[in-house]
């Protein structure tokens, strides 16, 4: 095979120019002739029932052009999977962050002082709060025309538990929980909706996520056909699952304003406001019973997980549904009863964020192998080593993993090698005097790629060759920063054979990108790739029959260095003279690619199938140092070896690892919103703190595992959310060998590494 | 409350306007200078987005008043490198991979010009110090922290 000269290759960003030159526009950079300002006044109140809103000295304000509330809204409600999110809430607000009333002025000043004049008169109600509260009988109903508290239930059942655990010599059953985590992206939320633009009803910019899914909610809530909303995507200041339904929701509000006022409305959240509204990580409280032999061999898990859906079910049912297949971890078992769960609260309401249902589950599952390896007098390391995956083995969905290359002892041994991993066990299970101590742990996952049995998996693009040889690329999935415009111009400019310049990727707008679903689930790359591969593919055929009748050649073309190429080396012609030679000759050389994921299934009642198309394996491992005075826990190294089929750009993946690693970084020891009963204390940087670059570790030797993969682009699969998932499990095995003492709540803040409790009201 | 006349250096230029007393310099130079390359990240000098050089230090230009930079000399991220050729730190930026959605970018690049034009080789030590004031959630600042040190010793060799 001729050697690549786009893909594989560590080619520099395509939008990084535009970044470092700080000409790259984001959503709040945007104006528009004639734009009003709009503000939104949000809930006092966990939960309290709305008595009366009075706008009239809000909307005599000078400058003011609109004061909406839920009562000038026909159609309030939206949402992707369960619709039962509202514009602005209706008679009762059900978590903090709730909308109430909403108003749109000539400045941005005056849009802030008016929102201080709308006088609401509530009367509290009792909240629920936390799954243990939500799930009792007696509980209060949280969400309107429900009958209780459950958002879903995804039972999974194969073998027989009871049976399975008679069989163990060993039986550990612990209870792990989690906590609400911000996406904490650091651009805050920006729209802009502009009415009547051309020949649309509204068109948006911003920092939209998922294009899409915005687009649904506009044309539910404006009762409108899809073809009259339209949404122009602007860079992304960062994303991780983050700005989807809480960015319809924004659209929403502002083209209710811009429809009403007949003029642009702009909304830009502060850091405030942008954490207390928007949607967080579920927390989990999980439950775990596993069962092995003497041996180390499991035979039995039961598990439990309780996700809190907060206010709304969002994205619940679908993050809980990844948490079932992944809960039991890359071991056999055979015999396994999972339930997992959402529940409604009067929390803040939770989503999608990277990792999506799986940070949790991992961090209780691989916490707990570590405990049992202790409890059998085996080492971390035998105990994984004995259970783990290999081809051919079967999940506890009961699929068999043979389409793929199982990769889970070359990533373990690679990750190991790296950090010195045996010889740090040795001597950190050494006493170590003095109140410094360290520790070093690892962890392991397997994960699905793509959506999976959750929706519908598809995804398209638009290759477009102009005559004089440059080429536009549409892509339905949206650059969310993490560098798919790299990605998909390196994929086209490789199937072309012409210099990555002659890309330009435009932005995702959804009059013209085919509809892809979400850019979710670490699918861009395999799913979006393939379908940019498939374009240019579809625009080669027809240049293979205008050589032939053109330039007199039949065989097999060869794309590379900016022209075409017989088989034997001679150059046919120069990609750009053939693009304005086919274009003079009438020959169109642009093209819609569409790529269908493989079949997969899944029964709701057992849990069993085959509910992804192909998985990616992990490891991570950390080497802490706690200073056993104070708690305070600081990570030193990371090695995290992650098998992502074939790197499209190693530069980018490696990227990936280092942002994921740290983020999970924060997730295990810092991030803490301050909850209490429905409250939320840390709504800005300086209270709810993310890793800064001291807090990152000195090292973390990002390992690229390559095997490559039928189903993706040159075998290509995923990193996004793989990176983030292993970093909790990984710091907290490492935390327990160094103190001896295991933690079973994140975060693993200093009381809890002191004490071994949390100092905090709701700890 | 009346108005101030600010006049002060931004990016070589000299600028002069009528401020509110309380306006903060990072609305001056976004919403009336429409110069949108700096950010606004939390609006409380945490997060390290809105930094820009004031008198050569890298400060959070939501912290400062505009009124409070009359006769200073202002540079932001527009005014980083010339028309045809890149600042070594952005180009630096660029080849270590160190942007992925860029926000906090421009905010790192003020804070690291600031060091290098203060250090020229600067310690790994003295660059994370440097950058502990920006926040980045995309990249766990690895590639950031080597960008910093290529770009350094680049100049060094000028």
């Amino acid at each position: 095979m001729p050697e690549r000269q786009q893909v594989n290759r560590s080619k520099k960003r395509v939008d990084a120019r535009a970044k470092v030159t700080g000409k790259a526009k984001f959503g709040a950079d945007l104006k528009f002739h004639n734009m009003l300002y709009g503000k939104v006044v949000r809930s006092s109140y966990p939960h309290a029932r709305i008595k009366e809103i009075n706008t009239d000295k809000a909307a005599a304000y000078p400058g003011v052009e609109v004061v909406m509330t839920a009562e000038d809204i026909p159609n309030n409600l939206f949402g992707v999977i369960i619709e039962n999110q509202r514009v602005l809430a209706e008679k009762r607000v059900l978590y903090i962050g709730d909308g109430v009333a909403m108003l749109a002025a000539n400045s941005r000043e005056s849009a802030r002082e008016a929102a201080k004049l709308i006088e609401l008169e509530y009367e509290e109600l009792p909240g629920v709060y936390g799954v243990e509260e939500a799930r009792r009988p007696e509980a209060p109903v949280v969400m309107p025309g429900e009958e209780n508290n459950q958002v879903i239930h995804h039972p999974l059942r194969k073998g027989d538990v009871e049976q399975g655990m008679a069989q163990a010599d060993v039986v550990l059953e612990r209870k792990y929980t989690t906590q609400f985590v911000e996406h904490a992206y650091l651009e805050p939320e920006a729209v802009t909706v502009v009415p009547e633009e051309r020949n649309t009803l509204v068109t948006v910019y911003g920092s939209v996520q998922n294009p899409n899914a915005t687009r649904d909610a506009l044309a539910t809530v404006l009762d409108c056909d899809l073809s009259r909303v339209r949404i122009i995507q602007d860079n992304m200041g960062g994303s991780f699952g983050g700005k989807d339904e809480n960015i319809s929701s924004m659209a929403c509000r502002a083209a209710l304003m811009a429809l009403n006022t007949g003029r642009p409305v702009q909304l830009v959240n502060t850091r405030e406001e942008s954490i207390i509204e928007s949607y967080k990580r579920h927390p989990y409280t999980m439950k775990y019973r596993m069962g092995a032999r003497e041996n180390g061999e499991l035979v039995a898990m039961e598990i439990e997980a309780a996700a809190d859906s907060g206010a709304y079910a969002c994205q619940t049912p679908f993050v809980t549904w990844r948490s079932v297949v992944q809960a039991t971890g890359p071991y056999e078992v055979p015999h396994v009863k999972t339930d997992t769960y959402g529940f409604y609260t009067n929390s803040p309401y939770t989503g999608a964020m990277r990792g999506y249902g799986s940070p949790p589950v991992i961090f209780a599952q691989e916490s707990m192998m570590d405990e049992l390896a202790r409890e059998l007098g085996m080492t971390p390391e035998e105990i994984r080593r004995k259970n783990m995956f290999s081809n051919n083995s079967r999940t506890a969905s009961n699929q068999k993993l043979d389409n793929h290359e199982v990769s889970l002892a070359e990533v373990m041994d690679k990750a190991l090698e790296a950090i010195d991993y045996q010889e740090k066990y040795r001597r950190y299970s050494q006493p170590q005097p003095g109140d410094i101590k360290r520790g070093i742990g690892f962890a392991i996952s397997y994960r699905g790629v793509s959506l999976g049995a959750e929706a519908i998996d598809a995804a398209g693009a638009i290759v477009s060759v102009q005559k004089d040889g440059s080429i536009i690329v549409y892509s339905g999935l949206a650059e969310n920063g993490q560098g798919l415009k790299t990605i998909f111009s390196q994929i086209a400019a490789e199937e072309l054979g012409v210099s990555l310049d002659r890309i330009t990727h435009m932005e995702t707008d959804t009059s013209i990108s085919p509809e892809s679903g979400s850019t979710v689930a670490s699918r861009s790359t395999l799913m979006g790739g393939s379908a940019v591969k498939n374009a240019a593919e579809n625009i080669k055929t027809v240049i293979k029959e205008f050589v032939a009748e053109e330039y007199d050649y039949r065989g097999e073309i060869l794309y590379r260095d900016d022209a075409l190429f017989t088989i034997e080396g001679s150059k046919i012609v120069d990609f750009p003279e053939l693009a304005a030679s086919a274009f003079h000759s009438g020959v169109f050389l642009s093209s819609y690619g569409w790529y269908k994921a493989p079949g997969i299934s899944w029964d709701e009642e057992t849990g069993q199938g085959r509910p992804y198309f192909t998985y990616v394996y992990g490891c991570q491992a950390a080497e802490v140092e706690v200073d056993t005075g104070t708690g305070e826990v600081r990570v030193l190294n990371m090695a995290a070896a992650h098998d992502v089929g074939k790197a499209i750009n190693p530069a980018n993946v490696r990227g990936q690892i280092y942002g994921g690693t740290v983020m999970a970084l924060g997730h295990a020891l810092m991030e803490d919103l301050g909850f209490f009963q429905g409250y939320i204390s840390h709504t800005n940087f300086d209270e709810y703190l993310i890793p800064t670059v001291k807090d990152a570790p000195d090292n973390i030797d990002a390992i690229i595992v390559e095997n490559p993969d039928p189903a993706g682009p040159y075998g290509a699969k995923s990193i996004g959310e793989p990176a983030m998932e292993l970093g909790g499990a990984a710091i907290n095995n490492a935390l327990a060998q160094a103190t001896g003492r295991r933690l079973r709540d994140l975060p693993l803040n200093l009381e809890r590494v002191l004490l071994g409790r949390n100092l905090s009201r709701e700890g | 409350m009346s108005k101030v006349k600010v006049a002060f250096t931004l990016n070589d230029q000299e600028v002069s306007l009528l401020v509110q007393p309380e306006e903060r310099l990072l609305d001056t130079i976004r919403d009336r200078l429409n110069l949108t390359g700096t950010k606004e990240g939390c609006g409380v000098g945490e997060c390290g987005a809105c930094t820009v050089m004031l008198d050569g230090q890298a400060v959070n230009s939501c912290l400062v008043l505009t009124a409070q930079v009359y006769g200073r000399e202002v540079r932001t991220v527009e005014g980083l490198g010339g028309e045809e050729e890149l600042d070594k730190l952005q180009q630096a930026f660029i080849d270590h991979q160190a942007v992925q959605c860029g926000f906090c970018t421009p905010g790192m690049l003020m804070s690291a010009r600031a060091l290098l034009d203060d250090t020229g080789s600067p310690t790994r030590e003295e660059i994370k110090t440097a950058l502990d004031g920006n926040l980045c959630r995309c990249t766990g600042y690895k590639q950031i922290v080597e960008a910093v040190e290529a770009a350094a010793e680049a100049e060094e060799v000028d």
